[in-house]
């Protein structure tokens, strides 16, 4: 048998069941994985004696045959959730010591279906930026190198932490975040599945807030089954998040058929951008093929207001992180910094609490909203952003399912792209429209570059046709037969 | 020196009108904040009503409080108002000590309920009608003690998020007295429907009040806002002090600047507060956390079908069924409690009515005088309305007089004792036997022979005098019509 950390999670959920091994036993192998990563620096709180009493618990639980979905699998979670007792830091100075007293509501659900907490993950300081690189708790390294070349690699970002500790097969899977690509970046910089759901699927309730309206927490896992388990368990409506959509929760699991028959794949024209690698472009292509030799039919479509999604992100998502952010102030909790009067006492608390790239964006932001500049930026990006819904909502209607690159380029090294914020930016240009029109959408890994980098394809989907979109994505899994492993990996 | 007559100031260099607008701030009812569970009740220890979402943990996001969104559509209906059945919520930013967020949940261009009208009754009798602007729902900030410690503020959050309605009159008013006429019938309205208990002293109403002056007939000047303004009196001094004040500038030459003064109750004067560095760009937009607000028209009309009487219909129905004039009817429905009260009082127990003329006097007379000695409401009232009405049925009766029925009710209101009881037991049962009382008239007239022989020669006057020794000899307790009438006979 395979070693307990290099098991997917339905495999795992499979052995547990028929008493191969214990809960305790695989949350014990993976302690050792998470210890042996240190270097990684993906952990920025490792919880080993709570993972220990919840694997105890939950190998009770199916003793008493009460053994929940995820029963018993160990993973990590991402320093956006808050975890009652548990430091919560967003990747950042200013929520220094910061102990919610609260428990996220995703996390919540996790617990309740038998999940296994190993720690708190890394992360770009409150999920800005796509390499792990604006954390306060330090860069993430990416398991993978380059093919004869040891520089370390960003894993992407913001959930990076998360990246790097699935796929160096440190936990079963692990909670993320998406706001622009967040998820699935940091999924195809380091060879895993990431799924963004549909807006309003997992609640925010809990999950430190970067720009609302986008936000949205998801599953990274190492195959698209994984996926579909983890999302069964973490989606729900939340009363308490005015925003969580009162839907069902379908067996995403009972929709990995792998037939696709008849399907129509929507590849759009727009995302064919200047500069791409011919690598990219080969791999899209041969995704295509794949599609279309399991029955497929693809479709040439349009996204005409593709090209604006970059600028209407970086309008909107400062605005609201500008107005998110206020509340770290030094009044109530985190860093405080002195100063004579409140508004020093503000000022050198988030001088010294906030990173550049977060001033950076609240910078922004505040500049978009400001009085004289509302109706030329914000407004004007609002107007945009409902074109680019548009625009796939028009598209939905000839097509089941999109297909693009997850990203347009393959992980870089710590330190590239750092002194040009715009082309850090345009990481996320085929993720962002897809936030932006509150869709779903997966990257799954497809293959490698040249140099030996994993490679992601993304499939974006209808609102709430989760299921679509994992039963695509595990018969792109299937074809590509992605079974290249990082450099760094434990046992 | 300017002299103020009403809606006019009389300057030196010719009559300047006021033109008054207000911004009212009224505390929703409701057992819950506007977008969290904590409590809302006034008075709590500090900081033991604050939930997650009003301290602004991370992650915490608002859910709207159904409660307070009807009260404000009841407020919308009963200020004849347009109820919007789409509104949106905004951030107005801006950074505080007492506002945890960073932002406060507002509405700005989509509010809740849209135009509508609020009629003043003016102390004379008249009418005016005002235009409400609008209604939106926005949440409390929290309150800073800077008076706690020489050199930290303390921040008590238990009013942070609590549900305001903040209700904006169009620029309708032209004086003071209908700057209060209007304050008076909006605090009204709103505890009519029970959406704001109106109480000033404790907050849960606050006023800011736009103030300009300009020449009769010339274009809107330049205003002022003056900000909370906790009672009614110092609405109506803040807004004499500051026209005043306008006047003097422009007749002097200078020019009215547009900002927001603060009144001072102490001195009677109001002043600019609005330093540089608080010169807010509020960065509005809408909140992400929360969806448009949307209802049906059928949600409106469950609303309106539990909307009670309000003021101005019970006072055209006081004077349409009970013959009020104007006046008493506007003085008996201003509180819901006086009406409800003159409203059993009239119409008695077991089916009998009683005077409604006499009533509204007795109530605005004898019972008002009564409770403003006292300082009591007419919620915890000495004399129930059926105790009053008994009393009101011995005058009726000719059991006593309405002279001695004010004493019997100082003394109810003393001892509590029903009117019967006192009658009976201080022997003041009138007397109406007229055997008694031309016994007695023949004995003052015969005590008096020469005011009878003035009297015959002329001095019709004298009449009262005789009057006034029949009662003085039985006590006052001579039924004062019997006695009136066998006075005359016998001087004839």
């Amino acid at each position: 048998m395979a070693a307990l950390t290099d098991l997917t999670m339905a495999a795992a959920l499979d052995a547990l069941s028929k008493g191969e091994f214990s809960a305790r036993e695989l949350t014990e192998a993976h302690i050792a994985a998470v210890e042996a990563a240190r270097p990684l620096n993906a952990f920025i709180t490792e919880t080993p004696d709570r993972a220990l009493a919840m694997a105890e618990a939950s190998d009770t639980r199916r003793r008493n045959g009460e053994a929940s979905p995820m029963e018993g699998l160990p993973i990590a979670i991402k320093d956006l959730f808050c975890t009652e007792g548990v430091l919560t830091t967003a990747g950042s100075h200013i929520l220094d010591g910061f102990t919610p007293p609260y428990e996220s509501t995703v996390t919540t659900n996790l617990w309740r279906a038998g999940a296994v907490m190993l720690g708190k993950v890394n992360m770009d300081e409150f999920a800005m930026g796509s390499s792990n690189m604006t954390s306060y708790y330090g860069k993430v390294e990416n398991p993978w190198r380059r093919k004869g070349n040891n520089r370390p690699l960003v894993p992407g970002g913001s959930s990076g932490g998360s990246a790097t500790a699935v796929a160096a097969r440190v936990a079963l899977g692990a909670t993320g975040t998406d706001t622009g690509g967040s998820i699935r970046q940091p999924a195809a910089f380091c060879g895993i599945v990431g799924l963004k759901p549909t807006y309003g699927r997992c609640s925010r309730w809990g999950i430190v807030a970067f720009a609302s309206s986008l936000d949205q927490a998801g599953p990274m896992t190492r195959t698209v089954r994984d996926a579909a388990i983890m999302l069964g368990a973490m989606a729900g409506h939340d009363p308490k998040d005015s925003t969580s959509v009162n839907r069902p929760v379908p067996d995403y699991k009972a929709a990995l058929t792998g037939d696709i028959r008849g399907l129509k794949v929507g590849i759009p024209t727009e995302y064919r951008v200047d500069g791409m690698p011919a690598e990219i472009e080969r791999l899209w292509a041969q995704g295509i093929e794949w599609l279309k030799a399991a029955g497929a039919e693809p479709v040439e479509i349009s996204l005409p207001h593709t090209k604006y999604a970059l600028p209407t992100y970086y309008i909107i998502a400062p605005a609201e992180a500008s107005s998110n952010l206020a509340r770290y102030d030094g009044v109530r909790f985190g860093l405080r910094e002195p100063g004579d009067s409140l508004d020093a006492m503000y000022e050198a608390t988030r001088a010294a609490g906030f990173g550049t790239e977060v001033k950076r964006r609240v910078l922004i932001g505040t500049y978009v909203l400001s009085a004289g500049y509302y109706d030329a930026y914000y407004l004007k990006a609002q107007r945009l952003r409902s074109l680019i819904a548009r625009d796939f909502t028009q598209a939905f209607e000839d097509v089941d399912v999109i297909l693009t690159p997850s990203t347009p380029n393959t992980a870089f090294a710590a330190g590239e792209k750092m002194d040009d914020p715009v082309a850090m930016y345009l990481n996320d240009v085929f993720t962002v429209p897809v936030n932006l029109a509150g869709l779903p959408g997966i990257s799954v890994p497809a293959g490698l570059s040249e140099d030996g980098l994993p490679l992601g394809l993304q499939l974006i989907g209808r609102a709430f046709d989760e299921e679509t979109v994992l039963k695509v994505g595990e018969v792109l899994e299937t074809a590509a037969n992605f079974t290249a492993r990082p450099g760094h990996q434990s046992a | 020196m300017t002299e103020t007559n009403g809606s006019i100031i009389e300057g030196r260099t010719g009559p300047w009108e006021i033109v008054l607008g207000l911004e009212v701030h009224a505390q929703v009812v409701s057992n819950a904040k506007l977008f969290s569970g904590a409590a809302t009740e006034f008075g709590a220890e500090p900081n033991t009503q604050v939930s997650l979402v009003d301290a602004a943990m991370p992650g915490m996001l608002p859910v709207i409080n159904d409660v307070c969104v009807e009260q404000a559509v009841k407020t919308g209906l009963g200020l004849k108002a347009q109820i919007n059945k789409r509104s949106v919520f905004d951030r107005k930013n801006y950074f505080y000590a007492d506002l945890p967020a960073g932002y406060q949940i507002s509405q700005y261009l989509q509010p809740i309920v849209g135009e509508g009208t609020i009629i003043l009754d003016l102390p004379d009798g008249r009418t005016r009608e005002v235009g409400i602007t609008r209604l939106h729902l926005e949440q409390d900030a929290g309150k800073s003690l800077h008076d706690q410690h020489p050199t930290k503020t303390y921040v008590d959050l238990n009013r942070c998020g609590v549900a305001l309605m903040e209700i904006v009159s169009e620029p309708d008013m032209r004086s003071a007295e209908e700057a209060a006429a209007y304050l008076r019938k909006l605090r009204s309205i709103l505890r009519y429907l029970g959406t704001c208990d109106g109480n000033m002293e404790q907050g849960s109403l606050r006023c800011d009040v736009n103030v300009s002056v300009r020449r009769p007939g010339e274009p809107y000047g330049t205003r002022c806002e003056i900000k909370n303004v906790n009672s009614i009196r110092f609405v109506s001094q803040a807004i004499e002090y500051e026209a005043r004040r306008q006047v003097e500038l422009l007749e002097e030459g200078g020019t009215v600047v547009q900002e927001t003064r603060l009144f001072d109750s102490g001195r009677g004067v109001t002043r600019s507060m609005r330093s540089k560095e608080h010169a807010h760009d509020y960065r509005y937009f809408p909140d992400p956390d929360l969806l448009p607000l949307e209802f049906d028209d059928a949600y409106i009309e469950r609303i309106r079908a539990t909307m009670p009487e309000l003021p101005d219909a019970k006072k055209a129905r006081f004077i349409a069924d009970y013959g009020l004039s104007a006046y008493d009817a506007g003085v008996l429905v201003a509180e819901q409690e006086t009406a409800a009260y003159y409203e059993a009082l009239v119409e008695g127990e077991g089916g009998k009515t009683r005077d409604p003329k006499m009533a509204a006097n007795w109530v605005i007379g004898e019972l008002f005088g009564a409770l403003n000695r006292a300082g009591r409401t007419i919620q915890d009232s000495p004399v129930s309305s059926a105790e009053l009405g008994g009393l009101l049925d011995l005058i009726a009766d000719d059991t006593i007089s309405g002279r001695i029925a004010k004493d019997v009710f100082a003394d109810m209101v003393e001892t509590g004792k029903p009117a019967g009881e006192i009658v009976e037991a201080k022997g003041l049962r009138q007397v109406t036997d007229s055997g008694a009382i031309d016994s007695m008239i023949d004995e003052v007239l015969s005590r008096n022979a020469d005011k009878v022989a003035e009297y015959k020669a002329g001095k019709d006057k004298l009449f009262g005098f005789f009057v006034g020794q029949v009662m003085k000899a039985t006590g006052g307790k001579a039924n004062p019509k019997l006695l009136n009438e066998r006075l005359r006979e016998k001087l004839q």
